[in-house]
């Protein structure tokens, strides 16, 4: 039997959450382990109200995100339209008006392809102790998280240096087989310090650093991204699942990377 | 086990119920309110017959603790008609077959209604967008599709 209790701040939050209770963000995956009986410690916690939490705003040359925003609340933003086609390939418009953005920063693989975008954009979180910790850092530990998500904050990526692309079977919505996301800065012509994202390649989201490396100083064509493919899976060892194997995804992932170098923004 | 007073607005009119601790708002419509419209279908957020609308938004009633509606404007399927006059979009499914074994149906009534009240002359890839987290077994989706442009005074394959 599970017990819900309500608290007014993200700190209370998060002090009675640690340990045998679970934080209840939009509810779309805590609320699924409990109607299949499959919550795993007795207690729910809540915020009696996210609505401070569901800011987006920019300061300075960040935008900050709410850690309680809705995919929906990130699609009716103008000041993160970048991530709007990543937004739209989470569920449908119901669960866009649910699932939050830092319940995807937790969320297990086939889901979680939002956070996949904030790593590739070298997302800043902003934690409930006052902390601050890089996306990188917290996933690469998320299980053993005790801390709760106060807020995202990004830098705006300049004209079409930031990319994206899910890869599902299911058209127009369907869970991800792999999602990829890239931040492509470039000076003159030539590509300085990118960060590519691999979801679905690894247990939490993971950065491509062989192909990152690769990329270094390269231009943005055929002859300039052939290192990176043959790079792309280096390091990374993706998991057999229902949806692909790993096999598969390793064969699939340079196919899918050059689309999305060389092809731009995101598909359906 | 412990119940919660919870107090809401349903389709216009004021419900004060009590829900059990960890309770979806599905179960508490259907057991609690005795709204039977919405559907459980699949309790993990894949199909979409739960949808209803809360403060003007659809949402997924299998996916949402009841507690949380508190205070909160919740439509279903129930609401929609008028006595014995049917909703617009009730009358469009009907004439345009977008039913069959109908267990799908108020969800997509649902989504249907939550677009034409933000955008009351959708375009066809809008309508498609706002059904994409419902699935239905029976028709293919085209009636569904046509049922919604009908409803919205828009010309469908047959009438087009």
């Amino acid at each position: 039997m599970v017990t819900v209790t309500t608290v007014d701040t993200l700190q209370e939050a998060a002090a009675s959450s640690a340990g045998e209770a679970v934080f209840l963000g939009g509810g779309t995956l805590v609320m699924r382990s409990v109607n299949y009986g499959e919550l795993t410690v007795p207690q729910i916690v809540r915020l009696r109200s996210a609505t401070a939490l569901r800011d987006i705003r920019a300061d300075g040359t960040r935008i900050n995100i709410g850690a309680a925003a809705t995919m929906g609340d990130v699609l009716r933003s103008s000041e993160v339209s970048f991530l709007h086609p990543v937004a739209r390939q989470v569920g449908g418009p119901a669960i866009r008006n649910m699932a939050t953005v830092g319940g995807n920063i937790f969320a297990p693989h086939p889901y979680g392809d939002f956070a996949v975008a904030l790593l590739a954009l070298d997302a800043r979180l902003r934690m409930s102790d006052g902390s601050e910790t890089d996306l990188e850092s917290l996933l690469a530990a998320r299980d053993s998280e005790r801390r709760l998500v106060e807020s995202v904050s990004i830098v705006r990526p300049a004209g079409d240096d930031f990319r994206f692309r899910k890869v599902s079977r299911v058209k127009p919505k369907g869970v991800s087989v792999m999602s990829l996301a890239a931040w492509l800065p470039r000076s003159a012509g030539r590509i300085s310090g990118a960060r590519i994202a691999f979801g679905a390649m690894a247990p939490t989201p993971v950065r491509a650093r062989a192909a990152e490396a690769a990329l270094e100083g390269a231009t943005l064509d055929e002859n300039g991204i052939a290192g990176a493919l043959s790079a792309a899976t280096q390091g990374l060892s993706p998991p057999d699942d229902g949806l692909a194997s790993g096999w598969y995804r390793s064969q699939v992932a340079p196919v899918h990377l050059k689309r999305l170098l060389l092809g731009g923004g995101s598909r359906p | 086990m412990t119940k919660k007073p919870v107090q809401f607005q349903l389709n216009g009119s004021p419900v004060a119920v009590f829900s059990d601790e960890g309770q979806n708002l599905l179960d508490l419509l259907r057991r609690g309110v005795g709204d039977l419209s919405p559907k459980y279908g699949c309790g993990q957020g894949t199909c979409g017959s739960c949808t209803v609308i809360i403060d003007g938004e659809p949402r997924l009633s299998c996916l949402t603790l009841a507690e949380t509606v508190e205070g909160q404007h919740v439509e279903t399927t129930n609401g929609l008609a008028n006595g014995p006059d049917l909703h617009a979009l009730q009358e469009a499914f009907m004439e345009n077959f977008a039913a069959q074994c109908g267990y799908c149906t108020p969800g997509m009534l649902m989504a249907a209604k939550a677009l034409l009240d933000r955008t009351p002359r959708p375009s066809r890839a809008e309508i498609v967008e706002a059904i994409s987290g419902n699935i239905c077994r029976c028709t293919g989706y085209e009636p569904i599709i046509d049922a919604i442009l009908a409803a919205s005074g828009q010309p469908t394959r047959r009438t087009g």
